[in-house]
């Protein structure tokens, strides 16, 4: 047994297989479906989750690797009833069609603002190339996070 | 992918003791290649040995010399102020490779172990693989090779190594710091890679059990310009074709001193002493520039899919020389 701490709460997880991914635990295990399997071998960016504050690929993260780490999904980032920031300018400039690689899109980019590289449009498709849209919904995804950084 | 038993190490020297003593076990630290070629097929280990809780992580300057922790993610690399301002080749390496996602987990250690990208060694359908199993043969040789090595190849493999970070660290001379069973050594990293020849499935001189504990970066002279230029069929988040990790010392408009590597077309990092010579001593511009491109692509080894690389790395070597020297074309 270990404990996953995802969106600040403390779930039990039964370790019986040690293939068991961190995106397969969040989706199989803890019913947190937001966080989503793409390619399933880091190449997509779909399952990008935040880990003590950093974007990782859960994808590549054995879930036994992440007892004692600070695991953020999609499903942490509104507070009740109100979206993110991000979420709401994703909303706002449809930055999405299918919307499957959309929750891997948004962490990605609430990093990026954190990470203070979203000064430019060239800067926020460089630092955003490990997240994929199949549909190329990417400018309005670029329309959606330069006006998050503008509002900063 | 295979089942295997996951274990924490509590230190270095019981990591070490595991895995030496298991021929089935294996290191497990960022995951990015270890994971994906498992669940490939390509990897299958009994049993992993988790070092990412290990104490090897963090930049220290000692001197002139950067000492990197194995477990050091490449995302830290290249925040470090030091890297940027005297290695700024390195930094741009690193950013160059990946995503940030994966340079966030990725760490230096296993970036200088990383398999090669040949989509014939990464599929096990493919029967013809002399680096997944000696002596079936490589399928990259009638196959489709974009992606492959024209220098250090064979008739036995042309897979290319795929590391950005290794060019630079090549062409400064890191060193690269091990801990075995029978104690520490180190291994200069310019010594670290094997070619293919006919054992392609020997990659470098680690034996099974060695663990990098460090990397040390001997830091060029003050006034060193360095450069790195990637060039890659998308515009980011892509291999390289080919790419040049150059740089130079120069005074008034010669060049005192110059060290230079190419990636993407080697089968291992490409150290290109020869282009040193060269431009060792030499004006700077475009005649000592193509003269050091012509002596670092010297007797390629190419099949049809990857001819055009030879042309390319040259250019792509002659545009770092220029940008790097700040001389116009």
């Amino acid at each position: 047994m270990t404990t996953l701490t995802v969106n600040g709460r403390d779930y039990p997880l039964d370790l019986d297989d040690a293939r068991l991914t961190l995106l397969d635990a969040l989706r199989d295990r803890l019913g947190l479906t937001g966080t989503k399997k793409g390619c399933d071998q880091g190449a997509c960016g779909a399952c990008t989750v935040i880990a003590d504050g950093r974007r990782i690929l859960s994808c590549l993260t054995l879930a036994a690797q992440c007892d004692g780490r600070a695991i953020t999904t999609i499903e942490g980032l509104g507070s009740g009833d109100r979206l993110h920031p991000v979420q709401e300018a994703f909303v706002r400039h449809d930055a999405f069609q299918c919307g499957y690689c959309t929750s891997g899109q948004i962490m990605s980019a609430v990093c990026l603002l954190a990470e203070g590289r979203a000064g430019s449009d060239a800067d926020i498709r460089e630092f955003m190339s490990g997240n994929l849209c199949r549909c190329g919904a990417y400018p309005n995804i670029v329309a959606a996070i330069r006006e998050v950084a503008r509002d900063a | 992918m295979r089942e295997f038993t996951y274990v924490r190490a509590a230190g270095v020297g019981q990591a070490v003791a595991a895995v030496s003593a298991d021929p089935g076990a294996d290191y497990l630290a960022g995951g990015t290649t270890q994971l994906d070629l498992m669940k490939d097929g390509v990897l299958e280990p009994d049993r992993l040995v988790d070092i990412t809780r290990l104490p090897l992580r963090g930049v220290r300057l000692d001197g002139g010399t950067l000492r990197v922790g194995a477990l050091t993610t490449m995302e830290e690399l290249a925040a470090d102020p030091v890297v940027a301002a005297r290695a700024p080749f390195v930094r741009e390496a690193l950013l160059l490779g990946a995503s940030v996602q994966l340079r966030n987990m990725a760490t230096i250690g296993g970036n200088l172990l990383q398999r090669t990208r040949c989509r014939y060694f990464r599929d096990p359908s493919v029967p013809a693989c002399n680096k997944r199993r000696r002596g079936t043969g490589c399928a990259a040789l009638t196959g489709a090779a974009r992606m492959h090595a024209v220098l250090g190849a064979s008739e036995h493999c042309i897979a290319s190594h795929a590391s950005d970070l290794a060019v630079p660290l090549v062409a400064l001379d890191a060193v690269v710091r091990v801990e075995g069973p029978e104690g520490e050594r180190t291994v200069p990293l310019t010594g670290f890679y094997r070619l293919p020849g006919s054992t392609p499935d020997v990659e470098h001189v680690l034996g099974h059990g060695e663990l990098i504990t460090a990397v040390d970066v001997p830091l060029p002279p003050e006034g060193t310009r360095s450069g790195y230029l990637k060039v890659r069929d998308r515009a980011s988040y892509e291999f390289a074709l080919a790419s040049a990790g150059v740089s130079l010392l120069l005074d008034g408009g010669v060049i005192r001193e110059a060290r230079v590597a190419l990636g993407g077309v080697g089968t291992v990092p490409w150290r290109a002493r020869e282009a040193e010579e060269v431009l060792r001593g030499a004006p700077a511009g475009p005649a000592a520039f193509r003269e050091a491109a012509e002596a670092a692509v010297r007797d390629p080894f190419t099949v049809p899919g990857t001819a055009f690389k030879v042309e390319l790395a040259k250019r792509t070597l002659t545009r770092a020389l220029r940008t790097v020297a700040g001389v116009a074309s």
